[in-house]
């Protein structure tokens, strides 16, 4: 076994390297067809279906019909090709796409999402992954069936775990289409099935295995498409090829720009105020509206319609003939007015708010805590803090992360491979801070002042492909942009880093590729979760424990098939921002999983009562605040001590803790059993019936 | 299985080195997050000291929090000869 281990090893990286030099290849041959002229259009097409089939031929190399294999790929899987799995099973959409654009958007405020991220992981590496290691077997809800005994247990477990990766899920398919369509120029909804095309050619044929070996194709791509457009900018604009390094002067000069354009006695200070001061009349005038409508209801409205249209009855009659264009823009007021009292209260409220953000002075990008006086900034500190307990703990109960340490040989590769995970986790989540400051640092210094008929050829480019992610009016019509003339969407940073910096197409194709790939990955391993849960747990342990291999085998793939389409269905729908669905995940697993496990492992007083209290009363105020304070579901309860439904699990997670361990003594202690599973998972190398091999 | 003063020997040495590290992960987290608004008063290399800990000196902690996790029970699992054998 150990020699064969090594050689496996070594041949592993043989073929990765082998497979990394091909794909810089194909990028140069790529490189090589722009310059010959081919279209951008066509070089995009070429990277997402290439990358398509390398990971659907890597998963038909790798098919499977073997239990062990299709669950936990066959349990050799080396602790640095692990690492590898794990950080593409772990990087999703939104931290490849959305996360440099949340940094940009709010400074320091953002950092909640890169130390949540990634200092979750000593939590895994503490209290979980050796552990389960030990244990040895298939699925999370596994452990507490085992440890506690009984199907109840297992059904809860399994419950939270489809819930809290259904709802990862959704984001991930969502961030699929995002790319697919916006590269290949595929409608969205077409865009999400041919994504998913590419996630079930994959997980379907070898499950785990597959997975495993495309997910680290998948890192290595994500990884070069990341940093590649980086280090280009860093050396553009610091001359220093290590960003992580480098952009400490970036967001000096930053800083010091933010200090001028919100100095009024500066000359760009007074312009940026010129612009502000718009922006206030806007929504004062909206603010006018909303109080007009208050008193005056329904004929309020009709009077604001009427005054609209005399406006354009006075423009279309005017001598000399108005501009047509400024014709259009009444028209369009006019059929655009709203249709009703509650349209238009909405649209007026929309309407102030976005324009007095507008309005309001730029914050310093390293400030903590912003906000209007000492109580609001009290409230968001407290915020930050809890949203980064949450995203912590709930990367230390997400299923498809903690399964993954069941496919290392040993115990002892599992603790190096949390090690290795966090590394290639690290590299980045350490650029993503620097990616977002270096893009403020060419906006703030380099944009901004400059004329509006010579823009940047990155800004007209996206000003024409999407007004949600770049928008740019001249609104004091001085000719000049001005910072608060800019308006841009968080999924813009990564995406046109590579045109920001210059860089020929063929760059953006790759990080296109790259997003793709860091999209995949996350929804292969979520979408194995769900479907190995539903067919070991609850069709294999529970319905059918005779039920032979193969049959078993079939159920699991058939559910994989109609999970994901029903995932893509709900996706094609447009449920809520991205960014809430992935932080509720986190809430709801680290709500629902954590003190389970956790006191499973530790506190051999721990039972099945506690347990099942523990996971239900945790997993149920964390939903029932979210239920209640989420304005998507209109309840808007006022909130708890300021939290934002997002950091939940803030609430959860004592719940969940308090609900074992009361529940755990109010009831009998569990029985020996129990006890020696304990035992079994403490020492790496105790025998007993638990032994995996005995499957 | 037979649990000896040994297995309870490790077991404690294991959640002595858990506690630890806990300790420091929840210091190198937590103490910069509440007071990153008093910490970047202090500049260093052009980063204030509040903002770099979040976006780099607390990751780079947590790094180091696993390597040494995962090195030290390496070794004691040898020491008090709970470890698998040379599987690989």
């Amino acid at each position: 076994m150990d020699v064969s281990q090594t050689q496996f090893s070594a041949q592993l990286k043989r073929y990765y390297s082998f497979y990394t030099v091909g794909f810089i290849v194909f990028v140069v041959i790529l490189g090589i067809l722009e310059q010959l002229l081919v279209p951008n259009r066509i070089i995009g097409y070429l990277f997402l279906f290439a990358t398509i089939l390398l990971y659907a031929g890597i998963g038909f190399m790798t098919k499977t019909a073997d239990v062990a294999e299709y669950y936990v790929a066959g349990r050799r899987v080396p602790a640095l090709f692990n690492g590898m799995a794990v950080g593409a099973d772990w990087m999703s959409a939104a931290s490849f796409i959305g996360l440099a654009g949340t940094l940009y958007a709010s400074g320091y405020d953002g950092l909640a999402f890169i130390m949540g991220w990634t200092g979750g992981y000593c939590l895994v590496a503490l209290f979980l992954a050796p552990y389960l290691r030990k244990f040895g077997q298939f699925t999370i809800p596994d452990f507490l069936g085992e440890r506690y005994g009984g199907n109840l247990p297992r059904l809860v477990g399994l419950m939270a775990a489809i819930l809290c990766s259904f709802v990862y899920v959704i984001a991930q398919i969502y961030g699929v289409g995002l790319i697919t369509s916006r590269f290949t120029g595929l409608e969205f909804n077409i865009g999400v099935f041919v994504g998913l095309a590419g996630i079930l050619v994959c997980s379907f044929l070898g499950g785990m295995k597959a997975v495993t070996w495309t997910q680290v194709a998948q890192y290595i791509i994500l990884i070069i498409a990341y940093i590649i457009p980086v280090v280009w900018l860093s050396v553009k604009y610091t001359g220093n090829p290590v960003p992580q390094v480098a952009y400490g002067y970036a967001l000096q000069k930053v800083g010091e720009r933010e200090k001028i354009l919100n100095d009024k006695s500066t000359p760009e200070g007074a312009k940026e105020e010129s612009v502000r001061a718009i922006f206030r009349d806007r929504a004062h005038f909206a603010e006018e509206r909303l109080k007009g409508l208050d008193s005056g209801g329904a004929t309020f409205l009709t009077q604001e319609k009427g005054k609209l249209e005399a406006t354009l009855a006075e423009l279309r009659t005017a001598t000399p003939p108005t501009d047509p264009h400024v014709i259009d823009l009444a028209e369009r007021a006019v059929k655009d007015f709203p249709k009703d009292e509650a349209r238009a209260r909405a649209a007026w409220a929309v309407e102030k708010t976005g324009n007095l953000a507008k309005a309001s002075p730029i914050r310093a990008h390293a400030e903590p805590f912003a906000g209007k006086d000492d109580n609001a900034r009290e409230v968001s500190r407290r915020n930050f803090l809890a949203l980064v307990f949450c995203l912590m703990v709930g990367t230390a109960a997400l299923p498809h992360i903690l399964m993954r340490y069941y496919t290392t040989p040993s115990v002892r590769d599992a603790r190096q491979s949390v090690f290795w995970s966090m590394l290639f986790i690290l590299l980045l989540y350490l650029t993503a801070p620097a990616l977002a400051v270096l893009v403020k640092f060419e906006v703030y210094s380099h944009l901004v002042g400059s004329s509006f008929s010579h823009l940047p050829a990155w800004v007209s480019n996206w000003a024409q492909v999407d007004k949600a992610l770049m928008a740019i009016t001249d609104i004091n019509k001085d000719g000049i942009v001005q910072l608060a003339e800019i308006t841009i969407g968080t999924d813009l940073i990564v995406l046109a880093t590579p045109e920001i910096a210059g860089l020929p197409y063929v760059i953006t194709g790759l990080v296109a590729a790259g997003g793709l790939a860091a999209a995949l990955s996350t929804a292969d391993g979520l979408l194995l979760t769900i479907a190995n849960g539903l067919s070991h747990d609850l069709y294999y342990k529970m319905i059918d424990p005779s039920a032979p291999t193969s049959r078993r085998l079939i159920v699991s793939k058939t559910l994989l098939l109609g999970v994901a389409v029903l995932a893509a269905w709900v996706t094609s729908l447009r449920p809520g921002d991205i960014l809430f669905l992935v932080g509720a995940a986190f809430s709801m697993a680290a709500s629902g999983f954590f003190p389970a496990l956790v006191l499973g492992i530790f506190w051999k007083r721990a039972n099945k009562f506690g347990a099942v209290i523990g996971m239900l009363g945790g997993l149920g105020v964390c939903m029932a605040y979210m239920y209640l304070t989420y304005p998507f579901f209109g309840v808007n309860a006022p909130k708890w001590w300021g939290i934002e439904p997002i950091a939940a699990g803030i609430f959860g997670i004592p719940v969940g803790i308090i609900g074992v361990i009361l529940g755990s003594l109010v009831s009998p202690a569990p029985g020996s059993r129990s006890d020696d599973l304990v035992d079994f998972v403490r020492y790496p190398n105790s025998e007993g019936e638990m032994e995996p091999a005995a499957f | 299985m037979q649990i000896t003063a040994k297995h309870r020997a490790y077991w404690n040495r294991n959640l002595g080195v858990t506690a630890l590290l806990l300790g420091i992960w929840f210091v190198v987290t937590y103490i910069p997050a509440y007071f990153a608004r008093e910490l970047n008063d202090i500049v260093v290399m052009g980063f204030p000291l509040g903002f770099y800990m979040g976006a780099q000196g607390s990751l780079v902690v947590y790094l180091l929090i696993i390597w040494f996790y995962a090195g030290h029970m390496n070794r004691l699992d040898k020491e008090y000869g709970v470890d698998e054998g040379e599987i690989d």
